[in-house]
């Protein structure tokens, strides 16, 4: 189960609205073996694609290296698919090499609402999982 | 002369759990032939048909290597290496 404070939910499905058409993608850094998401970084798409993301190289290492200083891993991965349900496509699912984290697919297709799911992606094999959303949040 | 290398959660499982660990290379192509004789199975993950993986960033300090000469990148005592699975993936 993926437990995520309202605030975060929000800022990740603002950050798909913003890109869309393109996807969005990102992190949630959380103290290493907490799994708890707690600091959300909005990452560049280096594709810029409405089809395909990809982090930007240097920034990645950049970010990676701020979370080795401080002792924090990624506990969520998210992108958006614009078009598509959230579910883990075929390069998804060849692309998820993180263990420990949640992947989260959020869909922008429809304009009033947002697809909001969560995964394990281990060795090829997905399997979702309940999202449970935490905190008062914002007043949106 | 010791070239320290952070490992990635996913590749752990060669290191014995160890998010870091020491190797020497005068390239970058020495450096994962000595790391593959400490921690056999290594190289095959990096590399492929003579080159990096398509699906793995290493860093030569800040750098992607990818810029600095791949495999040939050449190496100095005290440098850092990176290894990070890329993060991408698409609706297709």
């Amino acid at each position: 189960m993926l437990r995520i404070d309202r605030s975060i939910h929000d800022q990740i499905v603002a950050h798909a609205r913003r890109d869309h058409p393109d996807e969005a993608c990102g992190v949630v850094a959380g103290p290493e073996g907490s799994d708890r998401p707690e600091r959300i970084i909005e990452m560049l798409n280096a594709a810029r694609s409405p089809t395909f993301y990809e982090f930007d190289s240097t920034e990645y290492k950049k970010v990676y290296d701020e979370l080795w200083d401080r002792d924090e891993e990624f506990v969520v991965i998210y992108h958006s698919h614009t078009a598509t349900e959230a579910y883990p496509s075929r390069t998804d699912i060849s692309y998820a090499q993180w263990p420990q984290a949640h992947y989260v697919l959020v869909s922008t297709r429809e304009a009033d609402t947002a697809e909001f799911r969560s995964y394990r992606i281990i060795d090829g094999e997905v399997t979702e999982e309940p999202v449970e959303i935490t905190g008062a949040g914002t007043d949106r | 002369m010791a070239i320290e290398v952070r490992i990635p959660t996913i590749l752990r499982n060669l290191t014995g759990d160890a998010k870091v660990v020491e190797g020497s290379g005068d390239n970058l192509s020495e450096l994962i032939a000595d790391l593959d004789n400490s921690h056999p199975g290594i190289a095959e993950r990096l590399v492929d048909g003579g080159k990096l993986r398509r699906f793995i960033n290493v860093y030569l300090n800040d750098e992607d290597v990818r810029f600095v000469g791949g495999l040939e990148a050449k190496l100095s005592d005290g440098d850092k290496v990176t290894i990070l699975p890329a993060v991408a993936g698409g609706s297709r």
